[in-house]
């Protein structure tokens, strides 16, 4: 019948990734534009070279509160005239950090844009922070965290970096911990304000229905005028760990669960790496996509998890690589032996050409659904500058991930996935599970309350 | 200040067995977006079998005549393309994003399993599916704080006999007691081509894509009829109010308020999603202004509407207090607004700044071809009209602040109100 036959593909159509202009102003501030006109709406994103490595020791969090806090009060306006303002135009200032950046965003029509960009401009160059409202803002991070470890997800995440990173920045949260973001204060704000953020540290992206001519107009009259003294800083390497890691089991306490939310992993790697994508197709394979090899194992084989996956977090230091699951209790220890089981077979042998043209075709094929929106556009643009990827990254992408080959897949998959060095941890009920997890002999074996904070051991 | 307005090219089509087929056309990047959406939910489930519909979501991505097991995943991902499904209490979609020489791809596997499910399905595949979406339960609803909220509050608002009363995930015991027959019975009543939509958004030619679907939907039989809801008219307000308080292993009481409102899509609803956006839309909202900024009660407070589309919908406020909070106070500050609101109406200001928000986050959606095509599947779905979607804004638009004061007045009173208050275990708060 043929109706059942399974159709070819038609033409392909050709994609390229939004082009970009440039120009930098006198004081040093970098404009960078992609041209999206199809629908009416402007992203502008800025993006300042600070991030949570640039915390300092015993102040986890600065950085996060400094752009939390940018909007609750610049000139003449509070926080709530200000949020009044963006949402009188239909859209909210959005600030957050990352490891290695800060970037603030907002999103209008083009109507709206000199009004809000206006706004975005004054609140991005002169925060006012208030003390009482710096001291809101820093409550409600502590309640944030209180609520990220009572919930299994955020408990796991936490305890598993804190353990592979213990001592390092890296090991402690973004935001900071109970212990660090008690003792900010609004002057540490500004100071943090004043070294980091300033005209050479920003980059403004618009992208969308805009023009370079444009855009440089609107940064001038809002932001030509802009001095600092802020310079970049680079402290990234000092985040991530000096300890040798070695094979460990960690259970953390959750008394009654009927799961345990499992993570399995050790350090990686940087995003420089001169092998990220043969990494990014190898852990495609590995649990990055649905039809992956642990996904496919731990659920659709055994039916022990609604989902597993894996991912190589990279940032300009070395970041996790987690495999990361919540399995039924009875069988987390076998739930762990698939997963080292998935590892090892990775290592022994190149995948097979099946496998290896699924994933590079999914990662070339799903390029333009990834970037429909200028939201996604600017925040990959954002990305690839933090990074120093250089302007043709995107145009060259897909023909560069589509060259990997079985044998770098095997090769970073022996240099990458590194059994002697895999922290293995559960948060569940140790009645169910501590035994047959010890029973696996996975190196050093403990089981710690849920407040047990290993981040702060060195 | 000009108003955003909507011109998607919007053009539908009846296939003989009953197929409507929504076309929009967007040359703008090389990609194609086909939506399906059923006109079966949880709601359709009969007694003993809650969980079915979803369950059923996970069985259609279980292969059928040509495809093998978790095969139309890897094909669509192969082809460079996205997909999923999902479940609600009236409606079950299906969707993929593809690149746009893959259109007929996307088409074929959804015709197949449209078509030919029953030769693939059997019950090893039964029972895996079933063990995979008990996990499921686990990790959205049992080991999560709240997680239960999804099925006590619909569970709070509705009758027992009434089919939004129900769990849309299930009971355990539910889910095991699903059988291929049930499969069998649920996939000839409702997955036929009379009760679905289909809707394709993104870059192609009208007349070949019309040709592929008729290639390969054209021969699906038509069903034998989609069979009654039972009666879903209630009350307009619940006549009382409704109090439930639950413990559970949370850092922090969460308190849930609910407000019978008109279905959704009803010209009242309008007023109601609008004061929803007064409510809870944005830090400069009354909840938030109120009770995070100003009274530094809560962590988090929103509004929303449920968006059901048959008897009644709801109106629902959230309120997470500071840990240490107890849940009394953070419900007496969330009622006060409610009566404050009640009692001074809305301002211009305030509805100019819901407006605009509500204006913005549609054209934002509507920048993922994805999206479109479900926002048109929905209204071709609910109102039998999917050009609606160019228009929809205007509704929204036509609601003043005397509208608003009116449907505070109307819909969120003493005697139309339930409480579902979350407030931490003892022993969880001695051991922390």
């Amino acid at each position: 019948m043929s109706v059942a036959l399974r159709p070819a593909p038609g033409q392909v159509r050709s994609y390229r990734f939004p082009d970009t202009d440039e120009a930098t102003l006198p004081n040093g501030l970098r404009v960078i534009v992609a041209r999206m006109p199809r629908l009416p709406i402007v992203t502008v994103l800025a993006l300042v070279d600070a991030g949570a490595v640039d915390d300092p020791e015993g102040r986890e969090g600065l950085a996060a509160l400094t752009a939390r806090a940018l909007a609750e009060g610049s000139g003449a306006l509070d926080g709530a005239a200000i949020a009044d303002r963006f949402e009188g135009w239909g859209t909210s200032f959005d600030a957050s950090v990352d490891w290695d950046s800060t970037v603030a965003r907002v999103t209008v029509t083009p109507s709206r844009l000199e009004a809000a960009f206006g706004l975005f401009a004054e609140v991005l160059r002169a925060p006012a922070f208030p003390a009482a409202d710096v001291a809101r803002k820093r409550d409600e991070r502590l309640d944030d965290l209180t609520q990220l470890l009572a919930e299994p997800r955020g408990l796991a995440d936490v305890r598993f970096t804190g353990t592979l990173f213990a001592g390092a920045r890296y090991g402690r949260p973004i935001g900071g911990s109970a212990r660090s973001v008690p003792g900010l204060d609004a002057e540490m704000l500004r100071a943090f304000h004043r070294a980091h953020y300033g005209p050479r540290t920003t980059t403004l992206f618009f992208v969308g229905d805009i023009t370079l001519d444009a855009a440089v107009a609107l940064a001038e009259r809002a932001m030509g005028d802009w001095a600092s003294d802020a310079r970049a800083s680079r402290r990234a390497a000092s985040a991530a760990p000096q300890a040798r890691e070695t094979r460990r089991t960690r259970i953390i306490t959750k008394a009654d669960a009927p799961q345990s939310e499992l993570r399995v992993g050790h350090v990686g790697i940087a995003r420089g790496h001169p092998d990220y994508l043969a990494i990014v197709v190898m852990n495609a394979i590995l649990g990055g996509l649905f039809s992956s090899r642990i996904n496919l194992n731990l659920r659709e084989r055994h039916a022990f998890t609604y989902g597993a996956s894996s991912g190589f977090d990279a940032r300009r230091a070395a970041g996790p690589f987690v495999v990361s699951t919540a399995v039924k209790s009875e069988v987390t220890d076998r739930a762990v032996q698939e997963i080292l089981r998935e590892i090892d077979a990775l290592r022994a042998a190149p995948p097979s050409a099946a496998e290896l043209s699924l994933a590079t075709e999914y990662l070339a094929g799903v390029f333009p659904i990834r970037f429909e929106t200028t939201a996604a556009v600017a925040g990959a643009l954002a990305g690839a500058t933090v990074h120093g990827l250089g302007a043709d990254w995107f145009r060259t992408y897909r023909d560069r991930v589509q060259a990997v080959t079985d044998a770098e897949v095997h090769r970073v998959a022996r240099e990458q996935l590194d059994p002697s060095r895999l922290l293995v941890l559960a948060v569940g009920d140790p009645t169910a599970i501590a035994a047959p997890l010890q029973a696996l002999g996975h190196g050093d074996f403990a089981v710690l309350s849920a407040t047990d904070d290993p981040s702060e051991q060195p | 200040m000009a108003e955003p307005t909507l011109h998607l090219p919007i053009a539908t089509h009846t296939l003989a067995n009953g197929l409507r087929v929504v076309l929009s056309e967007d040359h703008a990047t090389p990609i194609v977006a086909v939506n399906l959406w059923y006109h079966v939910g949880s709601a359709n489930e009969r007694e003993g079998r809650t969980g079915f519909a979803h369950l059923f979501e996970h069985m259609l991505f279980q292969g059928s005549a040509n495809v093998g097991a978790n095969e139309h995943f890897e094909l669509v991902q192969r082809a460079g393309g996205t997909l999923n499904g999902s479940t609600w209490l009236d409606r079950t979609n299906y969707f993929e994003t593809v690149p746009a020489h893959q259109l007929e791809l996307a088409l074929w596997l959804e015709a197949d399993r449209m078509g030919r499910l029953l030769p693939a399905m059997t019950q090893e595949k039964l029972d895996t599916q079933r063990d995979v979406v008990k996990n499921e339960r686990r990790w959205s609803v049992d080991n999560q704080p709240y997680g239960t909220w999804w099925e006590r509050l619909p569970a709070l608002c509705f009758p027992p006999t009434h089919p939004f009363h129900h769990s849309l995930i299930g009971s355990m015991d539910d889910l095991s007691a699903a059988s291929l027959d049930d499969v069998a019975e649920f996939f000839r009543t409702y997955y036929t081509p009379d009760n679905a939509v289909l809707s394709i958004v993104g870059d192609f030619e009208p007349a070949a894509a019309l040709a592929m679907v008729e290639r390969h939907f054209g021969a699906i039989p038509r069903g034998a009829g989609r069979p009654a809801l039972p009666p879903m008219t209630l009350p307009p307000r619940f006549g009382e109010w409704r109090r439930a308080v639950v413990e559970d292993e949370v850092a922090a009481a969460r308190t849930f308020l609910a407000f019978r409102i008109p279905a959704c899509g009803t010209d009242a609803w309008y007023a109601l999603a609008v004061l929803a956006a007064v409510l809870g839309t944005g830090e400069g909202a009354r909840l938030p202004r109120a009770l995070v900024r100003e009274q530094r009660l809560a962590s988090d407070a929103g509004a929303f509407t449920f968006d059901l589309t048959k008897g009644a919908d709801l109106l629902i406020c959230d309120v997470t207090a500071r840990p240490g909070v107890p849940v009394a106070t953070a419900l007496e500050a969330l009622v006060a607004q409610i009566d404050r609101l009640r009692a001074e109406g809305v301002t211009p200001a305030e509805r100019d700044r819901a407006l605009a928000l509500l204006e913005a986050s549609w054209l934002l959606q509507l920048q993922s071809a994805g999206q479109r095509a479900d926002k048109l599947s929905q209204f071709a779905t609910y109102y039998g009209d999917a050009a609606r979607l160019n228009t929809e804004l205007g509704r929204y638009r036509a609601v003043d602040a005397a509208a608003l004061h009116a449907a505070a007045r109307d819909w969120l009173g003493e005697d139309n109100r339930a409480s579902l208050s979350y407030v931490p275990k003892p022993a969880a708060q001695e051991a922390a």
